[in-house]
């Protein structure tokens, strides 16, 4: 799996960590902490460029296909 | 037919013509007493002790696809009882005792085979934390003992001991654990339920269900609805998607784990092997091959297959460990999805639905847990109550704080 970051361009996955959900990536309460919608399809999800430019990047991922839909600096 | 030896002769005397399937393929009935959503490890367990504990007949399996196409037929088989936290460790104990029984209640070879686990310890620290794991493996009755780096050496000699970055300075080593055929439990459970009268509807997948005032009153399926009082959900990697058909948002994220197996090779590995640090285990089948295997690809997924980085990160790991394995050839690998709970733990409980219950989140421990978890739910779905080795696994135990994190990795479904 690669991931265009958009500064540096089509990496491999492995370039990247992943933090999961964007939807409650950002929020303290019982539900983002421990409930996802978990869906079989089209997945927001935050990345983190570790061995590149170390953006925080939101990706849309078809998580059935592993088909990248879109990558975006987060949080933008 | 009760299988022996003697039969085996019989048959093989007179041609092997008289072998039949070893489960019926009915037509759904309208109605059911029981149905249980999913057809894996943990679904059939549960129908055959639904049946044979607790005397219910009136009882249906629905699996959306073949049985044994799941998890049951993917993982790796290791069985154990080496897990440190309350609420998992009489579990896991429980589950290894009935493990010890299940070729001969079964009447089914599942081929059990207590050949130990290693879990390898690098540094004094670990060796510190080990200890304190093995006592307290002891101190509630199951075995463990601690080997030194020679004792590593003597009972797996194939294992490299110059390993630079995580030099090897002892183990763990619970001999009771070892690895089972995982296809065999499947099909040994199959057969089991089936014979007490089960219906198991294969190509059946749930799309809906019927729950009015609160009550659940049976489900929608691809051949039809089918009415009843009771439904267990037990869809491991799909638990999601169904549990949403119930209007439920689930302490689970599906992630994908996959598994290796080599050619064909003489005895060679004499035990299973937990190689932590490096994220990789390795055993060897009966049939010769090594099977292996390490993390989570690291990311939500559905696919039934992961990506090539953690292939090479296994073959990697395979190196730094068994040098050896180099000359031998990967035949095959697959994936398969894993409901990771979000503190490791997995879940037996009723929902706030009437007749509606949950069993997942097994993440990627779940072969292991087959026979306790389906005595459990069995017990659950026939008296409304978990026998106490299972009583910590509560849906409700995120909020309550009440979690079982065995890793301590925080709510990092992945990480687990
Ligand atoms: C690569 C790998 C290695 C593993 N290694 C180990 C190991 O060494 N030791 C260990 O203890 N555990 C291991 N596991 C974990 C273990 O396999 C699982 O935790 C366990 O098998 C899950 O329970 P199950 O057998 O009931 O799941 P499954 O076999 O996946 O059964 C669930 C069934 O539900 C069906 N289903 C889904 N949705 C629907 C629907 N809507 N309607 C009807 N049916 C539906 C599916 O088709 C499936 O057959 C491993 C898993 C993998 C993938
Ligand atoms: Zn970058």
């Amino acid at each position: 799996m690669r991931l265009t970051c958009p500064h540096c361009g089509p990496r491999d996955s492995r370039e990247f960590k992943y933090f999961g959900d964007a939807k409650t990536a950002r929020g303290d309460d019982f539900a983002s902490t421990y409930l996802r919608d978990n869906p079989a399809g089209e997945h927001a999800e935050i990345w983190q460029h570790i061995s590149g430019c170390r953006a925080w990047l939101e990706v849309v991922r078809n998580v059935t296909t592993h088909k990248v839909i879109s990558v975006k600096e987060a949080g933008q | 037919m009760r299988y022996s030896a003697l039969e085996v002769i019989k048959q093989g005397l007179t041609g092997n013509k008289s072998w039949r399937p070893v489960w019926r393929t009915p037509a759904p009935k309208p109605s059911y007493d029981v149905v249980i959503i999913g057809g894996g490890g943990h679904g059939l367990a549960t129908a055959y002790y639904l049946a044979k504990n607790h005397g219910m007949r009136n009882i249906a399996v629905l699996e959306k696809g073949y049985i044994g196409g799941g998890n049951v037929g993917r993982n790796t088989t290791i069985v154990r009882a080496d897990y440190g936290q309350k609420g998992n460790s009489a579990f896991y104990s429980h589950s290894l005792k009935l493990w010890n029984g299940l070729s001969a209640e079964l009447n089914y070879n599942v081929m059990f085979s207590p050949r130990g686990l290693l879990e390898l310890c690098h540094s004094d620290g670990q060796m510190e934390a080990y200890n304190r794991r093995a006592n307290t493996i002891l101190a509630r009755g199951d075995k463990a003992e601690m080997l030194d780096r020679n004792g590593v050496t003597d009972f797996a000699p194939y294992i490299g001991m110059n390993n630079e970055r995580f030099p090897i300075k002892g183990a763990l080593l619970q001999r009771s654990a070892g690895t089972a055929r995982h296809d065999a439990v499947a099909w040994g459970y199959a057969r089991g339920a089936d014979a007490l009268g089960v219906d198991i509807l294969q190509n059946c997948e749930v799309t809906g269900f019927d729950i009015r005032g609160g009550v659940v009153h049976g489900v929608e399926t691809t051949r039809g609805v089918i009415k009843a009082a009771k439904v267990g959900i037990c869809v491991a990697g799909r638990s999601t998607q169904v549990a949403s058909m119930a209007g439920m948002r689930l302490p689970i994220e599906s992630h994908v784990l996959q598994a290796f197996v080599t050619e064909g090779l003489k005895p060679f590995i004499n035990t299973v092997i937990n190689f932590g640090v490096g994220h990789f285990y390795i055993s060897q089948s009966d049939k010769g091959g090594l099977v292996f295997g390490g993390d989570l690809d690291g990311y939500n997924s559905y696919a039934q297959r992961g990506s090539l980085g953690q292939v090479e990160h296994v073959a990697e790991a395979a190196m730094s460990m068994i040098p050896a394995m180099g000359k031998s050839r990967m035949l095959r690998s697959w994936g398969g999805i894993m409901d990771m709970s979000m503190d490791g733990s997995p879940i037996i409980d009723s929902t706030h639905i009437k007749g509606l219950y949950f069993n997942g989140g097994w993440c990627y421990g779940g072969f292991k847990a087959i026979p306790a978890s389906g005595s459990a739910y069995a017990q659950l779905l026939a008296t409304g109550a978990v026998p106490d080795y299972a009583s910590a696994y509560k849906l409700n135990r995120f909020e309550t704080g009440h979690l079982i994190n065995e890793e301590g990795t925080g709510a990092v479904p992945g990480l687990h």
